[in-house]
C-alpha cells in the first residue's frame, strides 16, 4: 500500500515538483541491488581470464584476482608489477593466428553479403511479383527457420566433397549463406511488401529496370532491415565450431573459432598460453561489441519484435 | 492496396536462382537426403537397403540405446533447466532494465549481453579453467560466502553429481542474453500510456508487471520457449568443449547432439558409422519438428487468442 501512495504523490496536483519519498528513493534503488551483482557475474569470468593472461603461469596462481599493475601497502605502500607477455610470446609461436583471423573475417564477411544480396534478390521477387508457385517457394524458404541444418551434416560432408569443397573456405561460406537465408528472407520480404508500390512505379515509369528498382531504390529504404539480419547472422557465423570442425579441419582453412578449440585442447596445461589465447579470441570481439553494442542489441530487438 | 507485377521469367530466374541454388543444395538437400541415409547401411563394405533397421538398433541394441536414453533424459535435463531458470532470470532482469526510470539502462543492457557475444570455446575454456581446483576462483568465491562444503571432492567437471548441471548453467549464464533481449523488446514495445492509466487508477509496480505486462508479452515467452527447445538440439559445443566428444564422466554429459557427433564422425577408440549417425539425425529431426508442430498449433494460437 505504501507504495501505492507514493506512487501517486509523485503526479498529483499539490505536488507539482515530485519530492521523492523514502519509499520511492528504496524503490529506485532496488533495481540496482540486482543488476550491479548480476553485471558483476557477467563480467568476472571475462576480467579474470583477461587479467591473469597477462602474467606468468607462478604469477596467475599466486595471485589470480590483481591486475599485472597494481600496489600494495605491505610494508609500506609499493607498486606490484607482475606483468609478463609470455603467454603471448608461445601462442604467436605455435598457432598462426592471423591466418585463422584471416579466416574467419573472410568467412564472415562473404557469408554475410551472400546473405545479403541473394536473399534480397529473392525476397524482392517474392514480395513484387506474383508468379505461380510464389506461395510454395515462401513456405520452401521459411522451413530452415526451425530445422538446424546441422542435422544433415553426414549428407552434406558427401555434397561438398563431390563438389571438390571439402576442407575450403568457399564449403563454409556457403554454408552458412544457406544457414542464414530463411530468416533473411523472411524479414526482408517483410519491409519489402512495406515499400510504397508508387515509389517503384514512378522509376519503372522513368524507364529503370527491375535491377535498380531493387539495387538503388528498395534497399536504400530497407536498410534497418538489412542491419538486422546481418546483426542476426554475424555472431553465430564468427563463433561457429560445428561446421569448421565437420567441413573445414584442416590447418589452413581454420578459423578462430577452430583454431582456439584446437590450441586449447593441444596446450590444455600450459596456463599462460590458453589465456593469451582466450583472451585474443576475446578481444576483437569485445571491442567490436563495445562501439556497436547500441546498434547491435537494436537490430536484434527490431528482428524480434516482428 | 498491394498489387503485384507479373514478371518476366528471366527476372525471375536471376532474382530467385542464386537463392533457392544455395538453400537447396547446402541446407534443404542434405537435410532431406540424411532422412533417406537413415534408411541404408554399411554392410560387408557395401551399402544397402536396411529399412528401419537403424532405428531398431538405436532403440533395442543396449550399446545404442543405453547412451540414447542417456542423452535424451540430459537434453531434457538441458530444457527443463533453462527452462526453469534462464527465461525468468532473463525476464526479470528485462523486466528491471526496461523500467523508464532506471539509471544506466543502457550499461546493465551491454553487459547482461556481453558473454552472449562470444564463442562457446571461449566461455567454456573460460569456466572450466575457473572451475579447476588447481587455479580455484570459484571454489574461492564459494569459500567467501562460506560455501566451502558444497564443493564436490573430484572437482565440479570430474563428479557425475554436478558435471551436467555446471556444463548446463555455464550455457545458461552464456545465452541468457537471448531471453533477456527477446524480452526487453517486448516489454520497451508496449505502450507507456497503458502503463500511466493503470498508474493512475492505483495500480503498483508489481500488479502492473503481472496484469498488464506480462499478458502483452505471452507470445514472446511462446517464442523463447520454442527457441530454447530446438537450442537444446543443436547443443553439442557446450559439451564438447568442456568434456570432449566422449561427455566424461561416464557419458553423464552426454546430449544427443554430441552422441550425433561422435556415431557419425567417431572419437577415439571407436569407428565412425556414417548410417547410425544419421539415424540419430532424424530421431533428433522427428523430436524438434514434433515439438515446433505442437507450438505453432497448440500453443501460439491459444496465446493469440487470448
Amino acid at each position: 500500500m505504501a507504495v501505492q501512495v507514493d506512487a501517486k504523490q509523485g503526479y498529483s496536483a499539490e505536488n507539482l515538483v515530485p519530492t521523492k519519498s523514502w519509499g520511492q528513493r528504496i524503490s529506485a534503488i532496488i533495481p540496482h541491488l540486482i543488476l550491479i551483482p548480476y553485471s558483476l557475474l557477467a563480467l568476472f569470468p571475462l576480467f579474470i581470464i583477461i587479467v591473469n593472461s597477462l602474467k606468468d603461469r607462478r604469477d596467475l596462481f599466486r595471485t589470480p584476482y590483481i591486475p599485472p599493475l597494481w600496489f600494495s601497502f605491505e610494508d609500506g605502500f609499493h607498486f606490484v608489477y607482475i606483468f609478463s607477455s609470455s603467454g603471448y610470446q608461445q601462442v604467436f609461436e605455435r598457432a598462426n593466428v592471423l591466418l585463422y583471423f584471416g579466416n574467419s573475417i573472410v568467412v564472415t564477411s562473404a557469408a554475410l553479403f551472400l546473405i545479403l544480396l541473394t536473399g534480397s534478390m529473392i525476397s524482392f521477387a517474392l514480395s513484387e511479383y506474383s508468379f505461380w508457385g510464389s506461395r510454395f517457394l515462401a513456405l520452401y524458404m521459411a522451413l530452415g527457420i526451425m530445422i538446424p541444418i546441422r542435422l544433415g551434416t553426414v549428407s552434406l560432408i558427401g555434397i561438398v566433397r563431390f563438389l571438390g569443397l571439402y576442407n575450403s573456405l568457399p564449403a563454409l561460406i556457403l554454408v552458412y549463406a544457406a544457414s542464414g537465408l530463411p530468416i533473411a528472407v523472411f524479414v526482408l520480404t517483410e519491409y519489402m511488401r512495406q515499400v510504397p508500390m508508387e515509389l517503384k512505379d514512378a522509376a519503372r515509369v522513368d524507364g529503370a529496370s527491375e535491377y535498380r528498382i531493387l539495387f538503388t531504390l528498395v534497399m536504400p529504404v530497407i536498410r534497418p532491415a538489412l542491419a538486422t539480419v546481418l546483426v542476426f547472422n554475424m555472431l553465430p557465423i564468427w563463433n561457429g565450431l560445428w561446421f569448421p570442425l565437420t567441413l573445414a579441419p584442416n590447418e589452413k582453412v581454420r578459423t578462430v573459432t577452430l583454431g582456439l578449440s584446437a590450441f586449447a585442447g593441444q596446450y590444455k596445461t600450459d596456463w599462460t598460453a590458453l589465456l593469451a589465447a582466450l583472451t585474443l579470441a576475446m578481444i576483437p570481439v569485445l571491442i567490436l561489441y563495445g562501439i556497436f553494442s547500441r546498434q547491435f542489441i537494436s537490430g536484434l530487438t527490431r528482428g524480434a519484435v516482428k | 492496396m498491394r498489387t503485384t507485377k507479373r514478371a518476366h521469367w528471366h527476372h525471375l530466374l536471376i532474382f530467385i536462382g542464386p537463392a533457392v541454388l544455395i538453400y537447396s543444395v547446402f541446407l534443404a538437400l542434405p537435410l532431406v537426403d540424411s532422412l533417406r541415409l537413415s534408411l541404408y547401411s554399411r554392410v560387408d563394405g557395401e551399402v544397402v537397403f536396411v529399412g528401419l533397421q537403424n532405428f531398431d538398433k538405436l532403440l533395442n541394441n543396449p550399446f545404442f540405446s543405453e547412451r540414447f536414453w542417456g542423452a535424451l533424459k540430459h537434453n531434457f535435463a538441458w530444457f527443463v533447466l533453462f527452462m526453469a531458470i534462464q527465461n525468468p532470470v532473463g525476464l526479470l532482469l528485462a523486466a528491471l532494465v526496461s523500467s523508464p526510470k532506471l539509471k544506466g539502462a543502457a550499461f546493465y543492457r551491454t553487459v547482461i549481453f556481453t558473454p552472449t557475444t562470444m564463442s562457446i570455446v571461449i566461455i567454456g575454456w573460460a569456466w572450466t579453467l575457473m572451475l579447476n581446483p588447481l587455479w580455484g576462483i570459484v571454489n574461492d568465491i564459494l569459500n567467501f560466502f562460506r560455501l566451502g562444503a558444497i564443493i564436490p571432492s573430484r572437482g565440479w567437471l570430474g563428479s557425475e553429481d554436478t558435471a551436467l548441471i555446471v556444463v548446463i548453467l555455464v550455457g545458461i549464464w552464456q545465452y541468457i542474453g537471448l531471453p533477456f533481449v527477446l524480452f526487453l523488446a517486448s516489454l520497451t514495445a508496449i505502450d507507456e500510456e497503458l502503463i500511466e492509466a493503470a498508474r493512475v487508477d492505483g495500480a503498483t509496480g508489481w500488479s502492473i508487471f503481472w496484469r498488464i505486462k506480462f499478458p502483452l508479452i505471452l507470445p514472446t515467452a511462446g517464442i523463447v520457449a520454442i527457441l530454447t527447445f530446438v537450442g537444446n538440439f543443436s547443443a553439442f559445443d557446450n559439451v564438447y568443449v568442456m568434456q570432449g566428444s566422449t561427455a566424461g564422466p561416464d557419458y553423464g554429459t552426454d546430449l544427443l547432439g554430441v552422441f550425433f557427433y561422435r556415431t557419425a564422425f567417431g572419437t577415439l577408440g571407436s569407428v565412425p558409422d556414417l548410417y547410425m549417425g544419421t539415424t540419430i539425425a532424424t530421431v533428433m529431426f522427428g523430436i524438434i519438428l514434433t515439438g515446433v508442430l505442437l507450438y505453432f498449433f497448440g500453443i501460439q494460437q491459444r496465446l493469440i487468442r487470448d
